[in-house]
């Protein structure tokens, strides 16, 4: 099939509103897209997993390690399983990884932020996977099949997330002094970087006009951070905590909050690598994985040893 | 030594191996060789961690003074923890944490097998539902070793190397002390004596089958059974323990 074919029966089921599958005709520059937001997606559970296991070892109950260690698991599983999504647009997670290491795929922003007090496991519980919800909901309608598939199942691990942080919150503002000012800390710390996580202003965003012709997207950058703050909001004042936004108010007309202006500049130093935590994070993953190389080869070679095994 | 304070001891060992260990496994997350193993390995730190739950409730309850489960696990020194030394050790490379599970799951799994015979209730049903994971923690390691021992040069000398290391520390596992006695009497608890002949061919089969010799080593470590540690434990504890600690009024 030439690339005019492909384009007329993809955009005839994009139109009509099918699933493209793995094996569909797609134009290029689709699966390219897909691969980039797919393999971005993936890593982003994956270094996600580094600033909440920085607080494992230190979860203050064995219920508290519990959650912990089946939340981060779970991360850990979405990564696998949307690098499988990302292989059935012929690429492979070695690639991706590799795109990862030498910086040319990206993982979401806000896990370049510290977790710096167990408030912040509540924090990113809370407002990170809150925030991945209301994106990830939206997602289930994305066009590729296997994507919108992914984002069923993960989106019902990710409700059960923000729970448990809403809950470690709602414990430590139920609790001493130093507790809820801890909290509170976290949130003024965590809110900013969880409303960047829907991206730029509608007017200001690049590469948004081909993810709507794709029906990849279907809800711009500020519905989407609209329907987070409304939600948000509410769950804060009824646990007792401040959003840390003075131009935060109630618009009657809109029927939703109106908020103050967010930092871009710290968006883009963020995103440009000068986060507190760019270095850190990327430094050790790579650590890891070369650390592990030696295993890999083991594994490999008993496998070639011993096919059957 | 009442049938009470033995059975306290001997629960706070249980928990505090499952604990401890578990503890360790966590300190994979994010570092594993490969996204599966991280999985797996955390996987099992869960296991570990639930089952010490389980126990320390139930060491709590015997002990009745009031202690939860949580206060026996983030409120005790040192001195007062009962798990065998090789749980504590830190968990090193893949080869050396892979080579401790082994060791550590093979002793869990005729452990467990024989507790969950116990004539208390309570133990028998965690006993039973703990031998269903130790089945996979053993079928986990076990692989891995056979991935290792015959994978590359690089992977076997890592692993006999590991063994060599860890050899030391599985006499205590053994260990009986007055707490076993009395228990044993009571028809709650059997000898390990018993388990070490068939614990060690279960585990020189493996290690035979993955090319890896058996240790020769002149002594054994011992201690835990009186609450004397390795140095590691100290610093596993003050990490573990710190928000409890730094905050003795706070509830989470
Ligand atoms: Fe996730
Ligand atoms: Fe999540």
């Amino acid at each position: 099939m030439d690339a005019t074919a492909v384009q007329a029966v993809f955009q005839d089921k994009i139109e009509q509103d099918l699933k493209i599958e793995p094996k569909d005709p797609m134009p290029d520059r689709y699966r390219a897209h897909l691969i980039r937001q797919i393999s971005q997606h993936a890593h982003s559970e994956v270094i996600g997993m580094q600033p909440e296991g920085n607080w494992i070892t230190r979860a203050p109950s064995l219920r508290a390690k519990q959650i912990l260690l089946a939340k981060i698991q779970d991360e850990g599983g979405h990564g696998l399983y949307l690098y499988s999504t990302a292989e059935t647009l012929g690429i492979s997670r070695e690639e991706m990884i590799e795109q990862l290491q030498t910086g040319k795929a990206k993982y979401s922003n806000i896990f370049n932020y510290p977790a710096l007090t167990w408030a912040d496991i509540g924090a990113i519980g809370w407002l990170v996977d809150g925030a991945a919800i209301v994106n990830q909901v939206a997602l289930q309608r994305t066009s590729y099949g296997p994507y919108a598939r992914a984002m069923f199942r993960i989106c019902k691990e990710e409700s059960f997330h923000q729970r448990q942080g809403y809950e470690i919150m709602a414990n430590m503002m139920k609790g001493t002094t130093e507790q809820r000012e801890m909290a509170q800390d976290a949130m003024n710390r965590w809110w900013w970087p969880a409303l960047m996580m829907f991206g730029p202003h509608d007017k200001d965003s690049a590469h948004s006009g081909d993810a709507f012709k794709w029906r990849i997207k279907r809800k711009t950058n500020d519905e989407l951070r609209q329907k987070f703050i409304d939600k948000t909001v509410q769950q804060a004042e009824v646990i007792g905590l401040t959003i840390p936004d003075p131009d935060l108010k109630w618009n009657e007309t809109k029927q939703g909050y109106d908020h103050g202006e967010i930092n871009w500049e710290e968006f883009k130093r963020v995103i440009n690598g000068n986060g507190p935590c760019n270095k850190q994070r990327m430094e050790h993953h790579i650590r890891y994985h070369e650390e592990g190389a030696w295993v890999r080869e083991a594994a490999a070679a008993y496998h070639e040893k011993f096919p059957t095994d | 030594m009442t049938l009470q304070e033995a059975l306290f001891n001997y629960l706070l060992r249980l928990g505090d191996n499952a604990l401890i260990q578990g503890h360790r496994l966590s300190e994979w997350c994010s570092k594993a060789p490969v996204l599966e193993e991280d999985l797996a390995l955390t996987n099992m730190a869960l296991d570990q961690i639930g089952a010490a739950q389980a126990f320390l409730k139930y060491a709590g309850a015997i002990e009745n003074k009031g202690r939860s489960e949580d206060d026996l696990a983030y409120k005790r020194a040192e001195r007062q923890f009962f798990n065998n030394l090789m749980t504590e050790l830190p968990i090193g490379d893949f080869s050396f944490t892979i080579a401790k599970q082994l060791l550590l799951s093979s002793f869990e799994f005729f452990l467990f097998r024989g507790l969950s015979q116990s004539k208390d209730q309570t133990i028998a049903n965690i006993a039973a539902k703990t031998l269903k994971e130790v089945h996979y923690h053993l079928a986990h390691s076990r692989d891995w070793c056979f991935r290792l021992g015959k994978g590359t040069e690089v992977s076997h000398e890592k692993l006999q190397n590991s063994v060599n290391a860890l050899w030391m520390y599985t006499d205590e596992l053994f260990e009986m002390g007055e707490a076993d006695e009395v228990l044993m009497e009571a028809g709650i608890v059997f000898s390990l004596k018993e388990i070490k002949p068939k614990w060690l061919e279960l585990v020189s089969g493996i290690l035979d089958d993955a090319n890896i010799a058996l240790p020769n080593v002149d002594y054994m470590q011992t201690g835990s059974r009186k609450g004397i540690h390795t140095e590691h434990l100290g610093h596993l504890l003050s990490e573990m323990q710190f928000l409890q600690r730094a905050y003795p009024d706070a509830s989470w």
